[in-house]
């Protein structure tokens, strides 16, 4: 491979969307022929097809230790090395794999040009983690809200409270419990059902 | 309290000393804080412990041996003071590679040569009829899988490089695999053989009991620079490791065991199914049939926990045989040095016993002795190693 030729990236991740912000990130960043890979059944022919020189895979996926066995028996393609195998730059590496992502080059790759690329890779996975963070959280906002309306009602029904009562009902039995006052109103929710 | 510990595993029964260990509180009372964090892959493992994100692990034998020796990875010694399981795994087969064996086969089905013979004539005779060769799934180029598979079919002369495929697959997609077609056979630990049996997709062939009769499996692996940094923590570890693995072993205790392990956050999967594991009690055909095994899987008894030094050079041996590193003298001093029964002894303030540890009972070769792994590997036939 020459040095200005744009190495060639392979994305192993089952998750469409961080997929996609990756390559957007390394695309953005000049890099040219990148090749997304979702399917795990047959994941070692498909890298020997394209042969890359880095390999980037998602730290929860199981394949991870299928991508280990090419270091084994590797005729059919370059030998692949682990990132883990160059401790030269432990930080980063510590970065990688708390953010959740694991490369593997060719060997002969020239060491400078790995760690923009990783180094993009840990920021975008990060950036993926909290878009995903928040969209958790603002889905569990919603549904306590429904959840607490439900209840709500069945107190203010069972009990003859208002709707401002009922919840302050909810919420000083939260504080006493020191429970989410989601986790009150499910209960009671739950209750109720039972009750029936 | 010190500080928490970090440890991680893949959830399969041979983790179950450390979990039970954890959530029936014996390392509590050993004043240990432990977060068990459950893992996808070995290598995910391998690395977090190597780097420091875990204090210790649930790690296949051989990693633990290949990580002290450099092999395949970055050079990190690890040190092994308890045994988390002895055997525990099996060989299962597609129902149309067990009809192909069965009809090849001339004595004792449980006999491994007997199968291995037979499995000799039925990669015979798919190469001459020029089908695909068989395909075998195993968990990791470091595993004890991948090595007693090839231990069981090099016997009958089953070149496993060159007869056959081997292949790595997640222990959680063994039973896909095998359903669609991808793999013919497998083998791994519990509770996978078990699934794919009740899901009428797999036979049992083999216990790996019935091809060595005293394996090593999994251990508790730690950076042996850790443990030397923390002798303290790694003595109350091993104690709790000891208590939980007594629990799991006394019958009475089994039915609450297997619903500790079948939890979501843990093994998650059915109580009952570990259970079986646990008792040696398993489902082999999808018809029903059961067979029972005083040694599926030890966690605890026979001295199952305490490390025995000859299964690292065992292991070695096997890493020699099938070329993924050369003999050497230093070599098999580094493996041998991972298992730590000074460790497991000082933990529980006792002297080592004085009866030797269980032998592995090969059922092909002669027996093993880690001073001469040459004589022992020239007496194989099959085998991709250099003299």
């Amino acid at each position: 491979m020459s040095a200005e030729q744009s190495p060639k990236i392979v994305i192993v991740d089952e998750s469409p969307i961080r997929a996609a912000i990756l390559e957007e990130g390394l695309r953005e960043a000049g890099f040219t022929q990148i090749v997304h890979i979702s399917e795990m059944q047959s994941l070692l022919a498909r890298i020997y097809a394209v042969d890359p020189d880095i390999i980037l895979i998602d730290l929860e996926n199981p394949s991870r230790d299928v991508l280990e066995a090419m270091f084994q028996v590797s005729r059919a393609v370059r030998r692949p090395i682990a990132m883990f195998v160059d401790q030269s730059d432990s930080s980063s590496i510590q970065a990688s794999v708390e953010a959740g992502v694991s490369a593997y080059i060719v060997d002969g790759l020239r060491k400078e040009r790995i760690k923009p690329i990783l180094d993009l890779c840990v920021s975008r996975f990060n950036a993926f983690a909290k878009l995903q963070e928040e969209l958790e959280r603002t889905k569990s906002q919603l549904e306590d809200r429904k959840v607490i309306e439900k209840a709500k009602g069945i107190l203010m029904k069972v009990k003859g409270l208002t709707e401002d009562e009922a919840y302050v009902l909810l919420r000083s039995t939260a504080m006493r419990e020191k429970k989410k006052i989601g986790e009150i109103a499910q209960s009671i929710i739950t209750a109720s059902e039972m009750l029936k | 309290m010190t500080a928490p510990l970090r440890i991680g595993f893949i959830p399969l029964v041979d983790a179950a000393a450390l979990i039970v260990a954890v959530d029936k509180g014996f390392a509590a009372a050993e004043g240990l804080e432990v977060e068990l964090v459950r893992e996808v892959s070995w290598s995910n493992v391998r690395d977090k412990l190597n780097i420091g994100l875990f204090d210790a692990a649930h790690l296949l034998a051989p990693v633990a041996i290949a990580s002290s020796l450099g092999l395949g990875h970055v050079k990190v010694p690890i040190a092994a003071p308890f045994n988390l399981g002895i055997n525990g795994n099996a060989i299962t087969v597609s129902p149309a590679l067990h009809a192909a064996l069965m009809e090849e086969t001339d004595g004792d089905r449980f006999d491994p040569l007997v199968t291995a013979k037979a499995l000799a004539r039925v990669v015979a005779k798919r190469r001459k009829a020029g089908a695909d060769p068989l395909t075998f799934g195993m968990t990791f180029p470091f595993s004890t899988h991948n090595y007693q598979l090839r231990f069981w079919m090099a016997a009958a002369g089953v070149d496993p490089d060159e007869d056959v495929r081997l292949v790595v697959l997640p222990p959680p997609y063994m039973v896909d695999s095998l359903a669609n077609g991808h793999v013919d056979a497998f083998c791994v630990g519990a509770p996978w053989n078990s699934i794919a049996v009740d899901l009428g997709i797999g036979h049992i062939l083999h216990f790996v009991s019935d091809i060595l009769a005293h394996a090593a499996e999994k251990v508790l692996a730690l950076r042996q620079v850790w443990a030397d940094k923390n002798p303290d923590v790694v003595a109350s570890l091993v104690r709790a490791a000891v208590k939980a693995a007594e629990f799991i072993e006394d019958p009475e205790n089994r039915t609450e065991a297997a619903r500790i392990l079948a939890q979501p956050d843990r093994i998650g999967v059915d109580a009952e199914v570990i259970q079986r594991t646990l008792t040696g009690r398993l489902k082999i055909s999808p018809d029903g049939i059961f067979r029972e095994s005083g040694s599926y899987l030890l966690v605890g008894r026979e001295e199952a926990g305490r490390p025995d030094p000859v299964q690292a050079a065992w292991l070695y041996a096997q890493m020699v045989r099938w070329g993924q590193t050369t003999l050497t003298p230093d070599g098999v001093k580094t493996a041998m040095a991972v298992f730590r029964p000074d460790l497991y002894d000082g933990a529980l303030g006792r002297r080592p016993p004085t009866q030797a540890p269980a032998a592995f009972g090969a059922f092909a070769g002669p027996a093993f002795d880690p001073a001469n792994i040459r004589g022992h590997l020239e007496a194989f036939e099959v085998g991709r190693w250099k003299a």
